[in-house]
């Protein structure tokens, strides 16, 4: 074969190197091992890293890139626009390729970047604490999910039909794992809150938790306060959050949230498909040694100085195995350092004007759709930048966004993907990643359409 | 100083289009008591000063491109540049989970190759590539057995782990309500055949074994284990950290096992990014391949690559939208640039690096087992307590004043004051020699002035933390003084 740029061993070294060790072969290094393959495992040649890119760039180009479309469509996944000191920084090899900072006086890089992060995660959300990251909004949801259960030793966790479809069917899988049951609460027809009555209803004695999205799928702003006043003492409310709507809306924290979780790549990550996400979890002091994942914590050195360390390693797998909080290891740091830079380039105004800017534009597009012929509303509740509407013409949306695809605007989502029961039914989307020129193109197009 | 401490009120680092302000009204958009009473204390700063406090930030830390990083069970090798080039294509970073799947047909080829490959290397009849880390695809896993057994109507509640194993095995049963049966290592640092036999019966519904297991030592006696399980009707799960010992050498699936998950972070090449993003797929044999997670990513002569949502005995979702894409597209650009040659040579060279570090180290500090180990060697360090007066950890503390990374420490739990080195493929034979070097030259050190090196590393951006009074009293957020 050709030389691989990796691996650096000359003929010559690995000679002098299986004589130091006392065999004379590679293959006396797998003596004690059965089963050994007698072929070539069936897979292609080496390649050479320019032959590579192009054979791959050819695959990307295979996917149409949203970088020049107009995206209409969020539902867990948006598409923001990132300041190219975010990238820039990020790729910096002492961050990318660095682990887990276990040997804490040289990664202090990491940690205090992570300590910064908790920061401003706990600023946020408006809670106490807030760990380094988990993998996802929806598996940090589902660890939510298992910790309150954990506090309240109660089975029963209730979940708003509103929150995000994919999050509540991993909400299930864990349950399922940990032998909780996961009761459905209905939302409101009319206004696509939470149904009041029905959460009644499904408060028991067993109840653990109730997990609602903030905003909820189809972007309406629960009511918090109102929330909470309704369950009992002692069940805790898990507010699963759009960072970026944070900008404008009051911190769940201050409103009786217990555990906040969320998907923070709205924050300058790019959406690369859905993955990696970066798993937002906060919660009240009281709990922080019941908390899931790895906690960064400011110390001092030999001398004095200040640093930061991982802390409350004790709740972890890697020292109490099976008794562990979770058995999360890795986390998304790298994720982390993505939106810890874009929260430090946008700031406090930045923050609040990405957030004003996405809010007044999807009411705006709301208001102008609603004026074409055939399309209505859906609920009536407050939202932040998305929205359901109902479009009663002879066309499907899928057609409808087929005609827009060729426009290189990425429109709604169609709800009946997720809700059988929501035919016609579409989930707009508008951050400031689209221009108002954009907005404006895509009316003019949906009238022509209908 | 922190980033907060440099804000300054009303500084920014961005800049947006000009656009005209619409005709909307916050307020009327949303109820007052819905509105932030107040914002966020986000730091203030002008680009300026966020590019040099991060890239400050970058220069305290170690990583792989500074230098040799022998994490053990951590696979530190180096993480070629291409990977990164062709995952940051727009092609790829910028595509929604929700977009019309026929516009990502590229990506969803990629992924079905990709799993393919992984057969192939692994032997797996088929792959989810759901799971974000290692730990996630073993919790996929012990969901899998713990379904399986449910649809056969059985009950089974134990799982049978080795004294040696990763924390996250006991960690990951113990999340699907599995009780966690510990056996024991024998005197050549593998599954004592004899307790296993004592322990296995009818409740066990699975066993997690690594291989070459925590040690670096190959469980030779493996074929005879899974046997011994199989007969017992429990499935055996492969926890794959440590494959870049073995690959184009052994299969997993060869050697028996039903279930298992790759961290493709390790033995793939892909960064560590600081702890993660990872990624944790996981192969199962032909008679599991119903339980894995949905949707599927497949192949029709018609339909082209395909999303397929349906399969009977799923466990549903372990995550949101199809797994940590960006890091699949890195794995797979480097299983092609290797090819079957280099993939097998990468594990060849990965132990012949430890055995070459096993046997110079050995002279000064004893393996905590005899013989060839594989792609790591682990160290009794308690000659360092007897002999030196001082313990592993002041070894390695003074490790990173030579700016090399200590091997991971006191891991695994059944060795005293235990090192484990694992060198990887990618490092040269004079990177190991001095190394070795290094480390007989701090003896000498600790032999001279025990308490001086008990006080290690003096060069570093800070010295020995207090982590006990960090954890008794946390800190975990800058406490900002209340402005506006």
């Amino acid at each position: 074969m050709s030389n691989n740029p990796y691996i650096p061993h000359s003929k010559k070294e690995i000679k002098e190197m299986l004589t130091e060790i006392g065999v004379n072969s590679i293959d006396e290094l797998y003596n004690d091992v059965p089963n050994r393959l007698d072929s070539d495992l069936d897979i292609p040649e080496a390649s050479d890293e320019f032959s590579l890119r192009r054979k791959l760039k050819h695959l990307s180009e295979l996917n149409s890139s949203l970088d020049d479309y107009a995206v209409f469509r969020g539902a867990g996944v948006y598409k923001h626009l990132i300041p190219a000191a975010v990238n820039s920084l990020a790729s910096r090899g002492e961050f990318l390729t660095a682990y887990t900072p276990y040997q804490a006086e040289v990664s202090q890089g990491t940690l205090q970047m992570l300590f910064e992060f908790q920061t401003m995660i706990t600023e946020l959300t408006g809670m106490d604490i807030a760990n380094s990251s988990m993998y996802d909004g929806a598996s940090a949801t589902a660890e939510a999910a298992l910790m309150a259960a954990r506090i309240t030793k109660k089975e029963d966790v209730l979940v708003a039909s509103s929150l995000h479809p994919e999050y509540i069917e991993v909400l299930k899988t864990y349950c399922f794992g940990a032998d909780l049951n996961v009761i459905p609460v209905k939302y409101s027809a009319d206004s696509g809150n939470l149904d009041f009555e029905d959460l009644k209803e499904k408060i028991s004695e067993n109840t653990a938790t109730l997990i609602l999205g903030y905003p909820n799928f189809f972007g309406i702003v629960e009511h918090l306060v109102k929330i909470k006043e309704l369950l009992p003492k002692k069940v805790l409310l898990i507010a699963v959050i759009n960072p970026i709507a944070l900008g404008l809306l009051e911190a769940p924290g201050k409103l009786g949230a217990d555990i906040v979780v969320g998907e923070g790549q709205p924050l300058g990550n790019p959406m690369n498909l859905g993955g990696p996400g970066l798993g937002l979890f906060a919660t009240r002091e009281k709990y922080i040694r019941k908390t899931p994942g790895r906690l960064i914590g400011q110390t001092k050195d030999l001398d004095g100085k200040t640093g930061y360390a991982m802390i409350l390693q004790t709740r972890e797998q890697h020292i109490r195995r099976e008794k562990a909080t979770s058995n999360i290891c890795s986390n998304h740091s790298f994720n982390a350092l993505l939106a810890s830079i874009y929260m430090s380039l946008m700031g406090k105004n930045g923050i609040k004007e990405i957030a004003t800017r996405c809010l007044k534009k999807s009411h705006y597009l709301y208001e102008k759709l609603l004026k074409i012929e055939g399309i209505s509303p859906v609920f009536d509740g407050p939202f932040f930048h998305e929205f359901v509407l109902r479009i009663n013409k002879d066309k499907t949306i899928e057609e409808i966004n087929e005609k827009m695809l060729e426009e290189k605007i990425l429109g709604p989502l169609s709800l009946e993907r997720f809700f059988p029961n929501m035919e016609n039914c579409a989930l707009f989307c508008t951050t400031e990643a689209v221009n108002n020129d954009d907005i404006t193109f895509l009316a003019g197009k949906l009238e022509e359409i209908l | 100083m922190t980033i907060f401490e440099k804000s300054r009120k009303n500084r920014t680092g961005y800049s947006l289009p000009d656009e005209d302000s619409l005709e909307v009204q916050i307020e009327k958009a949303i109820p007052e008591e819905l509105l932030r009473s107040k914002d966020p204390s986000l730091p203030e700063s002008s680009e300026t000063e966020v590019v040099r406090h991060y890239n400050n930030l970058s220069k305290k830390n170690f990583s792989v491109d500074s230098g040799f990083y022998p994490l053990g069970s951590c696979t530190m090798k180096y993480n070629p540049r291409i990977n990164e080039s062709i995952a940051s294509l727009p092609g790829f970073t910028e595509l929604h989970p929700y977009q019309p799947e026929k516009t990502f047909k590229g990506a969803l080829e990629l992924m079905y190759d990709l799993k393919k490959l992984l057969s192939e290397i692994t032997g797996m009849k088929s792959f989810t590539l759901q799971p974000a880390a290692g730990a996630h695809g073993e919790l996929t896993g012990m969901l899998i057995i713990k379904k399986y057994f449910r649809s056969k109507g059985e009950k089974r509640n134990k799982v049978i782990i080795p004294d040696s194993a990763h924390g996250t095995n006991p960690a990951s049963a113990k999340m699907v309500g599995f009780d966690v049966v510990e056996i024991k290592s024998n005197d050549n640092g593998i599954v004592d055949l004899e307790d296993l036999k004592k322990q296995i019966d009818e409740d066990v519904a699975g066993i997690m074994l690594t291989n070459p297991n925590t040690l670096g030592l190959f469980e030779k006696d493996i074929c005879k284990i899974t046997e011994i399980a199989h007969e017992k009707g429990a499935l055996m799960y492969y926890d794959g950290a440590n494959l870049n010992a073995i690959m184009g050498k052994v299969k997993p699936g060869d050697m028996g096992f039903d279930i298992i998950h790759l961290n493709l972070h390790k033995t793939f090449s892909t960064p560590h990014g600081m702890g993660g993003p990872g990624s944790g797929p996981v192969g199962v044999a032909e008679f599991l391949k119903d339980y894995l997670p949905v949707p599927i990513v497949d192949l029709d002569n018609e339909k082209g690559y395909y999303l397929k949502w349906n399969l009977n005995n799923s466990i549903g979702r372990v995550r949101s939208f199809f797994g940590n894409f960006n890091v699949l597209v890195k794995a797979y650009s480097y299983i092609l640039m290797m090819g079957k040659d280099g993939l097998r040579l990468a594990s060849e060279m990965a132990v012949l690096n430890a055995n070459y570090l096993r046997k110079k180290l050995s002279t000064m500090i004893p393996t905590a087992f005899p013989g060839i180990c594989k792609h790591e060697a682990v160290f009794d360090g308690s000659v360092l307590v007897d002999d030196y007066n001082v313990k592993t950890i002041d070894l390695a503390k003074k490790l990173l004043d030579y700016n090399v990374h200590p091997p991971t420490i006191y891991f695994p739990l059944i060795v005293n004051e235990a090192l484990m080195i694992e060198p990887s493929e990618t490092e040269s034979k004079e990177n190991i020699d001095n190394y070795i070097s290094i480390i007989k030259e701090i003896l000498v050190e600790a032999r001279n002035d025990p308490e001086k090196l008990k006080k290690a590393p003096y060069t570093t951006p800070v010295r020995r933390l207090d982590e006990v009074t960090a954890s008794r009293s946390p800190v975990v957020s800058y406490r900002q003084e209340t402005e506006g």
